[in-house]
């Protein structure tokens, strides 16, 4: 994770973002602390940080970092020229601490672990708004794994992370609208058990959530969702992270998965 | 039709990426063609496809290949051509690019260039100043030209069967006397007359037989009708029909009597003395020496002609090149604008015709020998046909036919 120091709304890359409605730096603090705590205490989970560079708001997404598996690591590409900052400070932190780290070639973007989720043998990878689909043939030979890309095809849900949400080896949360019919294919036949998200869940970023082990962290809101996954087994976590749907992110940006 | 080809790679069958692409290829109103599909064996390893996208025009193409571009098709990047500069006169450099007889293209600076002369066996030249280019042939080399290398930036254009239904094309399957006659006789006076109709050219290859068989009367008819536009032959025809204009005979047989002649095998041997003596056979035209036969209504009627030798000639008379690096090239400079070749009873002056032309061509090769004609024929040109005949019936059954509608044409 990254602290929100340097946060704030400092431009428009996607369609939450408007830089007349401000996040509160305090409040920013204050949830991310809340997050922080619960998932290093409450979940038990051992959290890492890097420190946060000014200049570079959207570093604290730190799930665009690039995708983990395994000690290797392959970098981030940045679509937008605002976040591209980001990338050299992200790819010291993993040299330094011994990650093979592999780069794309210079004319592909791919937005890390936002647009590339593993569920079993699969790697599911988003493609069009921020990612590029001939990544995936890259990605897939580097990691030996079947890549199945999806097509993104609502703005709003810009990242695969925002609208598909793998919780185990068989089941992911998805909102359905958020893919084209090849997508909503692709997904329930590779998905042994997808659970469709609704749309007021969905806008509330409920698919953008943390998931370790039986443990599901989001965004507070979420009624219909909070539900399901309590009907599957799940231990429901909710905050209110505000400040930052501001920026079109929640709990899942937030973190990376490093191991 | 506007195409382009792409290549996708990746999981694109489980993706469901490569059904997406071609149905957005169809919606946007293009078509499709998958050249090649190789599918991964294993979950993780990827597939590759190469499919060739075309649409009605170039900007609709663009948009099309716009929108799967996002989808992971790129079109596959075409090499420009090596080229290489001779590097002494009269020989190519090792490795050139040897042509076929197919239409090509070159891709070069960015752009495909037609070749010019498509002709078999032969190199690739480049002009970079009008950027053109043509075959060459190995004795033209100059040192200092741009040859075509190896295989790269060429595109063989290979011929397509017409989607009509045509008897022609039919027909050259195979090479049989089992055929029916008839039809494909006025199929190739249909050829013909079409061919003229269009502005384009007839090519004759003739062999002596035309003329021992009697046949002579009807090419003559033809040259006068205008069927004729090229001749290519050699010695013997030439001094046979002369032999005929001048004394009746051919070969020493008499053409009417259909008897030898007193001392008869003389009489070609005394022909082609007589136009060495005049100074060849255009002069004797004007002189008035010769008056009729092949040759004579060449003359009249402004018929191309090249009268190449071989080594059995006799005299040779004064037209026939000798030099046969020199016959070849002035075959070469009358096969602009032919669109039917006919091929007649000869098969060294067929094969050397047929070494020269375009696939385009059609090409016709009449020959009472099975083997001549599928010699010819064999030229792996969906424009070659061949028949099994006597020389003579088919002449007078080809004129019967172009006749007919030459007399519709005056009529009218």
């Amino acid at each position: 994770m990254c602290p929100p120091d340097y946060y704030g709304i400092k431009y428009e890359i996607n369609p939450w973002m408007n830089m007349r409605y401000q996040a509160d730096p305090k409040l920013a603090k204050e949830q991310w602390e809340k997050l922080y705590d619960l998932l290093k205490n409450k979940v038990a989970v051992n959290v890492e940080l890097i420190k946060p560079v000014e200049g570079l708001p959207d570093m604290i997404f730190t799930a665009n970092a690039g995708l983990a598996f395994e000690r290797r690591f392959i970098l981030a590409s940045f679509r937008h020229t605002q976040r591209q900052g980001e990338s050299p400070h992200f790819r010291m932190w993993f040299e330094k601490r011994g990650y093979q780290v592999h780069i794309l070639p210079q004319d592909l973007f791919f937005e890390g672990a936002g647009d590339g989720l593993f569920l079993g043998e699969n790697l599911f990878a988003g493609y069009r708004i921020r990612s590029d689909i001939r990544a995936h043939g890259i990605i897939s030979e580097f990691l030996e794994k079947r890549v199945l890309s999806l097509e993104l095809v609502d703005d709003r849900f810009y990242h695969l992370d925002t609208c598909f949400c793998p919780l185990d080896h068989e089941r992911a949360l998805y909102y359905p609208l958020a893919f084209d019919e090849y997508g909503r294919q692709v997904i329930e036949q590779f998905v042994p058990n997808p659970l469709p998200v609704s749309d007021a869940d969905a806008l509330r970023f409920g698919c953008n959530a943390v998931v370790i082990q039986k443990h599901v962290v989001l965004h507070q809101g979420c009624e219909e969702l909070k539900a399901l996954l309590r009907d599957e087994g799940f231990t429901v976590h909710e905050l209110d992270l505000s400040e930052f749907l501001k920026a079109g992110g929640s709990a899942k940006c937030l973190t990376l998965r490093i191991e | 039709m506007q195409s382009e080809m792409v290549e996708l790679k990746g999981h694109i069958i489980d993706s469901l990426t490569l059904p997406k692409i071609l149905d957005e290829v169809m919606n946007l109103g293009g078509g499709f063609e998958i050249l090649e599909m190789k599918v991964g064996q294993r979950r993780q390893d990827p597939s590759h496809a190469r499919i060739k996208i075309s649409a009605p025009s170039r900007p609709e193409l663009e948009v099309i290949l716009a929108r799967i571009k996002q989808q992971g098709a790129l079109p596959v990047v075409e090499k420009e051509a090596v080229l290489t500069m001779a590097d002494r006169d009269g020989a190519f450099p090792e490795g050139f690019y040897c042509t076929t007889h197919l239409q090509t293209f070159i891709h070069y600076q960015g752009q495909w260039i037609e070749v010019e002369n498509p002709e078999m066996d032969c190199g690739v030249v480049i002009d970079s100043e009008t950027r053109k280019a043509s075959t060459l042939p190995m004795h033209r080399v100059k040192k200092g030209q741009f040859i075509v290398m190896g295989y790269q930036g060429v595109r063989v254009i290979p011929q397509e069967r017409s989607p009509d239904r045509n008897v022609f094309e039919f027909m050259a399957s195979s090479v049989s006397s089992e055929k029916p006659k008839g039809v494909l006789i006025r199929e190739i006076a249909n050829q013909i007359r079409e061919a003229k109709r269009r502005g384009g050219k007839v090519l004759w290859v003739a062999g002596p037989a035309l003329v021992h068989t009697g046949a002579g009367e009807h090419l003559v008819r033809m040259i006068q009708a205008g069927f004729v536009d090229v001749l290519f032959a050699g010695n013997a025809l030439a001094a046979h029909d002369i032999e005929q204009a001048l004394f009746g005979t051919s070969l020493g047989v008499s053409l009417e009597m259909g008897m030898p002649a007193v001392e008869g095998h003389e009489h070609h041997v005394r022909a082609i003395n007589l136009i060495r003596r005049m100074g060849g056979i255009r002069k004797a035209v004007q002189q008035g020496i010769l008056n009729s036969g092949i040759m004579y209504q060449c003359v009249r009627h402004h018929v191309d002609f090249v009268l190449a030798g071989s080594v059995r000639d006799d005299g040779p008379l004064p037209d026939v090149i000798t030099d046969m690096v020199m016959a070849q090239d002035e075959m070469r400079k009358r096969i602009a604008g032919v669109e039917v070749c006919l091929m007649i009873a000869t098969a060294l002056h067929s094969i050397a015709t047929g070494n020269l032309l375009p696939a385009r061509v059609k090409t016709i090769c009449i020959d009472i020998n099975p083997a001549v004609v599928t010699k010819l024929a064999d030229r792996g040109s969906f424009q070659a046909i061949g028949l099994v005949t006597d020389v003579e019936p088919f002449l007078r059954a080809l004129w019967n036919c172009l006749k007919q509608s030459d007399d519709l044409t005056s009529a009218a």
